[in-house]
């Protein structure tokens, strides 16, 4: 049997090594690195929001083109979206959520209420914002915000995140 | 399942005296109707008669010195409002009768602590232990009460059990569901609210309706108008005065929009959780057409605050009507396909035979709405109870099946019927003004409002152009119970479809 005419091996050049795996991890941060996996946490909203960040899923806004999606665990997220006003009853839900949720992770709160309280400011069963039980990131107000500010908040994370 | 927990004496220096009315049982002014104050005795024994008359329990409610309960008399077309004094801090319960009574017993006990003498469940509803106080409605405050346990620890050993919630699926309301599970099978299932009480009934008290309108707008987002019209219709009516014919329309127009909208939201959904992506596409496409007219038309996507009492806050905007109309022809000219996608054997076939809530189940519970029409309950308050539907009575949809096929069924005719009154509305909408303001006078009412998922009831009584009390009975306090009965029957992995079928809602019955 004869030996296949291939030429023998010779050592890859070690800088064009560096230099290619240097530019793939630059575009690979750009291009392939921006997905955002996000846990939704409702605190006592009035269902508002979560209308709205469900037509972020219709074929108008998409968020999944973005590499934004929601997930079911805490454990897989990213980012918790909290929406609702952080009633007495679900402060001990978010903060088990928090801590559920992997570094780094970041939280957004969506609409008046997770902002601050909104109209609920001062019941005996609202505690206030989302920021009054766990570090707060980013905020997205409206009463429900409409859905292209939360998508534009959405991608500004993403966008720094990719930085 | 009921396990004893004594509350003690609590509150007796609340109860009033009962001020010459035993056996007397005489009529207050609860606008439209005669509410009729009883003695405990009476109270119990109408409580007897509604059982054995079959009467429907709409709802139940407290103020400062009284429980009341709200009944409907089908054959009479009525509804019938009943109150009997509070004294020494308890009342004669209705839940042994009327097991609907269960939970409103427990969120009076828990807001006022009111004992419910008899009560076949004394547990806990709203009040989760994190309070300040115990009892915030009650005029004296009392120190917080510890958390409790809500379940038998021994079942854990005997059975598997399953825990959803409060944070669960992918965008949910926050509540609880616990199933036990034999194998697949699932044997029992208790739901636990009050997450999301947000404490409502005390932040209306003391406003202006039109400050607290706000507050029945954010009861349930996708019940706003809904729950913003029955407000307003109370408040109308217990001061005397009505809203313009005008805005009467545009309430209309507004109503039946929210009902298109959130019937295609729960048919997205439907079609998300069987995989059939044509359906929740399709779906997800005509509603975010009809916001965007509604945003268009009343500059809000949800027409959240849109309706007020004494009127709506803003007029329909120039070329509003022709967005609405153009959406809705969108929405005509997709329901056909909605149909046929539904009569297909990927749908058909995974929600046929589920989820089945008929018969002596779904009347005990007192559903109305798609759950209570997709059963053959043909109650719909818009032609008997709504009088801006007078004039243009809704052909109200019934399938008898009361499966999962079923409601998508029912919700399918009423954007059908929904388009047809929008479009009727709007070719005939009266000049005039939009909002007339309010006396500042006094007086009770009751005044009610059709959603997407059934009968709002709103009770107010305003003393000197202030809401001295306030009840809004969301559809859930009724299908939350016949919920847990319908998966008693079921299979675990079906569970999540069975919910979204009764498009159960957490907020309104939170308050």
């Amino acid at each position: 049997m004869s030996t296949p005419p291939t030429e023998p091996e010779e050592a890859a050049d070690t800088e064009m090594i560096a230099s290619l795996s240097a530019r793939l991890e630059a575009a690979a941060q750009a291009r392939l690195g921006r997905s955002l996996a996000i846990r939704h946490v409702n605190t006592g909203s009035c269902n508002g929001c979560e209308l709205e960040l469900r037509a972020l899923s219709n074929v108008f806004y998409d968020l999944e083109r973005f590499g934004l999606r929601f997930v079911e665990s805490p454990r897989q997220a990213d980012v918790l979206l909290v929406t609702g006003p952080l009633t007495r009853n679900l402060k001990a839900a978010l903060e088990q959520a928090w801590d559920a949720t992997p570094d780094p992770k970041w939280v957004i709160a969506v609409g008046d209420c997770a902002v601050d309280g909104g109209v609920f400011k001062g019941s005996y069963a609202v505690l206030g914002g989302t920021g009054l039980s766990v570090p707060v990131d980013l905020t997205i107000s409206g009463c429900p915000p409409q859905p292209n500010r939360i998508l534009s908040g959405l991608r500004a994370l993403l966008e720094a995140n990719a930085a | 399942m009921a396990r004893g927990r004594d509350y003690g004496a609590i509150m007796t220096d609340s109860a009033p005296t009962a001020g010459g009315t035993i056996g007397a049982s005489p009529a207050e002014t609860c606008k439209p109707w005669h509410r009729h104050d009883l003695t405990a005795a009476d109270w119990a024994a109408t409580a007897r008669d509604a059982a054995a008359q079959s009467r429907v329990l709409l709802a139940h409610w407290a103020d400062a010195s009284r429980v009341y309960a709200l009944f409907l008399d089908i054959d009479a077309n009525a509804a019938v409002p009943i109150s009997t004094a509070v004294e020494g801090g308890a009342y004669p319960a209705l839940s042994p009768l009327l097991p609907a009574a269960a939970l409103y017993e427990r969120m009076i006990a828990d807001l006022f602590g009111y004992r419910a003498d008899g009560a076949i469940d004394p547990r806990p509803w709203l009040d989760h232990g994190t309070w300040p106080g115990a009892f915030p409605m009650a005029p004296r405050a009392s120190p917080p009460r510890p958390d409790f346990d809500r379940f038998d620890p021994g079942e854990q050993d005997r059975h598997m059990v399953l825990s959803i919630g409060p944070v669960a699926g992918l965008i949910e309301e926050a509540a609880h569901l616990r199933l036990t599970l034999d194998g697949p099978a699932i044997l029992g299932a208790e739901a636990v609210l009050g997450f999301t009480h947000k404490g409502t009934l005390g932040l209306m008290r003391g406003k202006s309706p039109r400050n607290a309108a706000r507050f029945a707008a954010r009861l349930s987002a996708d019940s706003t108008v809904a729950h913003s019209i029955a407000f307003a219709a109370a408040a109308e009516a217990a001061l005397d005065a009505a809203a313009p014919p005008r805005a009467q329309r545009l309430r209309v127009i507004m109503l039946e929009t929210e009902r298109i909208a959130v019937h295609l939201d729960n048919l997205a959904e439907i079609g998300r959780l069987a995989a059939a992506r044509s359906v929740s596409t399709l779906c997800g496409r005509l509603r975010e057409t009809l916001l965007r007219a509604s945003q268009s038309a009343f500059g809000h996507r949800l027409m959240m605050d849109c309706v007020v009492p004494g009127g709506v806050g803003a007029d329909i905007a120039d070329g509003g009507a022709g967005a609405l109309l153009r959406a809705c022809a969108d929405i005509a000219a997709g329901l056909t396909e909605i149909r046929r996608l539904h009569d297909g054997t990927a749908l058909a076939s995974r929600l046929g035979g589920l989820g089945v809530a008929s018969g002596t189940v779904l009347a005990a519970s007192g559903a109305g709405g798609v759950a209570g029409r997709a059963g053959g309950r043909a109650f719909d308050v818009r032609p008997a109870f709504m009088p801006a539907f007078s004039q243009m009575p809704p052909a109200v949809t019934i399938a008898a099946a009361g499966d999962a096929a079923a409601r998508q069924a029912v919700r399918i005719g009423e954007i059908g019927e929904s388009l047809r009154l929008i479009g009727g509305a709007l070719d005939a909408l009266p000049a005039g003004p939009v909002a007339l303001p309010l006396p500042q006078t006094s007086g009770e009412a009751i005044a009610c409002a059709e959603s997407s998922r059934g009968d709002i009831w709103h009770w107010l009584r305003i003393d000197h152009g202030q809401i001295a009390a306030a009840f809004p009975r969301d559809p859930g306090w009724a299908l939350w119970p016949l919920a847990e009965s319908v998966l008693k029957t079921a299979m675990a992995e079906d569970a999540g479809m069975i919910r979204t079928s009764f498009a159960l809602p957490a907020s309104g019955m939170d308050l």
